[in-house]
């Protein structure tokens, strides 16, 4: 006979990252009213303070404050403004340096929220930690932990849990991942939270609702240069390389003309000669390509695909899954081919790849082609 | 889950005869101390009554030295904002030291953006200052010394006696911030030549929301806060008689055979968690000094290798309560400045030291069971970093 050891639910200490919106505090609620012992705890990633110099992230820990209270469990906060510095904020710089438009949710979720966090909730003797993302865990016979997609397919965050790795799932808990949104939101109402109407969080955390531009304007020295189309007409200055992303439309400061009067959008960028190149048009021929360069792959479970295969994938947050022909190369390199063009392919997003309903993990893009050429303006 | 109460500098529970004092006081005597009338001049009684037990409790010369305020946060602003204020003519220089409470330090801070200067005074590994550093740092400039007589963190005791002798000469006042070794230490302000001290009730089993500022007789301050005469025009807002009443009664309840006596108990207590941890093999270090004139309540400790957050939330989730230091505004702990100025801001104490505090209501049951409960979480983590470290 198989013997299974189960602890019961409330010898089992469940840390929850709990940033003081609905969501986590959702999550805290339902692993204490199943029984856990659910501990608290909020993470300070970012030093920020508003203009009379008060912290930012007071507010959000406040609410932690009065969800715990109303909950009944514990609650502490937690510093990881060294870690995020040194292991997100350090690499997101990093890649604008390069020109690339890079992903820090996915790295503050491997390096922080399920990592310095985890090995935190570790050391307060967790045997979980749970979190208030929209996926889901699903358990086969040999006990490998599957990332599935989040039940509100609006909510899905397994994009930004891709490059997890199976010891960080099989630590990890998300008990609203089977839910949607809106029940979310009325169990908070029903239990009284005071987050059930607090708005969802935008953009990247320690962003906020600032300018972004500016933002990072603070951080990195901006580098204005020529703005052409790729035939070499002068169409205007840009404000720094950096500030562009592909496939973007505001903030060019060109109205139409030109052959047809459609809007412009950003094409490619030439870093080595400070060039940033715009066409015109939503679907302009130059924001297409059919294949790409990925590296860091990783598996949130061992690849039971072989090295070529058929997926569908993700090549930013939010956007409808393509299909895809994967072929694995050395050295966590793929080169993934689409099954149709796909728009706006941005070089330090993440390509997430999926089976039906399982996440299976994922890489970093470094390059986009079309007609099995670089496009080299494009994909610097 | 039983939670047991280690940390008595932060505040400490009220004394049942206090609670009663202030009940009674709540439900009977509800006048205004400056009303006339009888309800008022009950209230009055009370008042009086209290200020004298005050008085008497610090050696003060005459009860009217002693002023009611929120607590020692008010009175230590009070002094500094207010002798800076006044005495500015005489000079721009302040002398304290570099681990006093935030209540002094940062109007302090403030003054020296005003154009004052402000001499913080290093402190050695006991958390003591050099009689010679006050000596050099004193000049002619000098308007205020604010030195506190106790240190909240690691307990270390000023020479209180030698600074007021140096001073009593001299044109500096001298403030003492006295919270922390109010209920332990006798303290005699006119032996001493102190000229002002704050004291809070809610440290020696008083409220909270309620303190003293003792000023020399013949020495004026502006009241910080404007508004009534109370206090005879030193303090406005009406008296708060039901705490004011329970201050006097928790400082009755302090006498100096009980303070000498809770001494002695604290200091058995120091020693049982020495013995204890050393019995199991912690591997760890006192912050500051054993010696027996240091404070007997407060106590900290470097335990090697285990940071102060994990410390204190895992000691907090198996039901002791410690501090992992001062909590600032998104629950963050902020680096001991006491700590940093012991030991420089490069030692591993700063980041794994926990301050344990006894009280009135500590028991030698609950320290084994601290001792325990710390030992316990101690082989866990580093069983764990053992782990990790076989792993790498």
């Amino acid at each position: 006979m198989m013997v299974i050891d189960v602890k019961d639910n409330s010898q089992t200490r469940v840390v929850v990252g709990m940033s003081g919106g609905v969501d986590s505090s959702v999550t805290a609620l339902l692993l204490k009213q199943q029984g856990y012992d659910v501990v608290g705890v909020f993470m300070k990633n970012w030093d920020d303070t508003d203009d009379n110099g008060v912290c930012t992230a007071t507010e959000d820990y406040e609410d932690v404050a009065k969800v715990a209270a109303k909950i009944g469990i514990p609650y502490y906060s937690v510093n990881f403004e060294k870690e995020y510095w040194d292991r997100v904020f350090t690499y997101f710089l990093d890649e604008y340096k390069a020109g690339r438009t890079p992903n820090p949710d996915v790295i503050c979720n491997k390096e922080i929220k399920f990592k310095a966090f985890l090995d935190y909730a570790m050391d307060l003797d967790a045997d979980y930690i749970a979190m208030g993302h929209y996926a889901q865990l699903r358990y086969d016979q040999d006990g490998v932990a599957h990332l599935l997609r989040g039940a509100d397919k609006n909510k899905d965050q397994t994009y930004f849990l891709s490059s997890l790795s199976q010891w960080q799932l099989q630590k990890a808990m998300f008990p609203i991942g089977g839910m949607q949104k809106p029940e979310v939101r009325k169990i908070a109402e029903e239990a009284g939270l005071a987050t059930a109407h607090k708005k969802d969080s935008t953009g990247v955390c320690f962003i906020g609702e600032r300018n972004f531009k500016q933002f990072l304007g603070e951080y990195l020295p901006a580098q204005p240069g020529k703005m052409m189309t790729v035939d070499g007409e002068i169409k205007g200055q840009h404000d720094g390389l950096m500030y562009y992303t592909i496939g973007q439309r505001s903030g060019l400061g060109i109205g139409g003309n030109g052959t047809s009067n459609e809007p412009w959008f950003v094409v490619g960028k030439d870093l080595s000669k400070n060039i940033l190149y715009v066409g015109q048009g939503f679907h302009n021929d130059l924001l297409y390509s059919d294949r790409l360069d990925a590296s860091g792959m990783s598996w949130l479970a061992p690849n039971t695909h072989g090295t070529d295969f058929h997926a569908t994938a993700k090549f930013r947050y939010r956007q409808a899954d393509i299909g895809v022909t994967v072929h694995l190369l050395d050295d966590g390199k793929a080169n993934i081919v689409f099954d149709e063009p796909v728009r706006a392919i941005t070089p330090g997003q993440a390509v997430v790849l999926y089976d039906g309903e399982e996440c299976l993990g994922g890489g970093t893009i470094d390059a986009a082609y079309k007609n099995s050429q670089v496009k080299a303006l494009q994909y610097v | 889950m039983k939670h047991i109460y280690l940390d008595n500098a932060a505040t400490t529970p009220m004394a049942p005869e206090v609670i009663a004092t202030m009940t009674d006081q709540m439900q009977n005597d509800f006048g205004n101390a400056s009303s006339t009338h009888y309800f008022g001049q009950q209230a009055h009684r009370v008042l009086d009554e209290s200020r004298h037990t005050l008085a008497q409790n610090i050696h003060a010369k005459k009860d009217d030295e002693i002023i009611f305020t929120s607590g020692a946060t008010e009175s230590n602003n009070t002094v500094i904002m207010q002798t800076a204020k006044k005495r500015q003519s005489l000079g721009k220089h302040i002398i304290t030291t570099a681990i006093e409470h935030h209540s002094v330090m940062k109007p302090l801070e403030y003054l020296e953006t005003q154009g004052f200067r402000v001499t913080y005074l290093p402190v050695d590994e006991n958390g003591l200052i050099s009689l010679d550093d006050f000596q050099e740092a004193l000049d002619d400039e000098t308007i205020l010394v604010a030195i506190m007589m106790g240190n909240n963190e690691v307990g270390s005791h000023m020479p209180i006696h030698e600074i007021g002798e140096i001073l009593k000469d001299h044109q500096a006042w001298f403030l003492t911030d006295a919270t922390q070794a109010f209920g332990e230490l006798e303290i005699d302000v006119q032996k001493d030549h102190i000229d002002f001290l704050s004291a809070s009730a809610h440290k020696i089993n008083g409220p909270k929301g309620i303190g003293i500022l003792y000023v020399r007789d013949g020495l004026y301050l502006d009241s910080f806060i404007r508004g009534g005469e109370q206090e005879k025009k030193r303090r406005a807002g009406t008296e708060n008689i039901p705490e004011i009443a329970g201050f006097a009664k928790a400082v009755t309840l302090l006498t100096p055979e009980k303070k000498a006596a809770e001494r002695d108990r604290f200091a058995g207590f120091k020693r049982q968690i020495v013995d204890g941890l050393r019995a199991n093999g912690i591997d760890f270090e006192v912050n500051g000094s054993l010696a027996p004139d240091t404070l007997g309540h407060v106590f900290n400790l470097w335990i090697k290798g285990i940071s102060t957050y994990v410390l204190q939330m895992n000691l907090d989730l198996a039901g002791f309560a410690i501090s992992g230091g001062s909590a600032c505004t998104a629950g963050d702990l902020e680096p001991s400045h006491v700590l940093i100025a012991m030991y420089g801001q490069d030692s591993p104490r700063i980041k794994e030291s926990i301050r344990i505090s006894f009280g009135t209501y500590t028991t030698s049951d609950d320290i084994d069971q601290f001792v325990a409960a710390l030992t316990k979480i101690v082989q866990r983590i580093q069983a764990k970093q053992q782990r990790e470290k076989e792993t790498v």
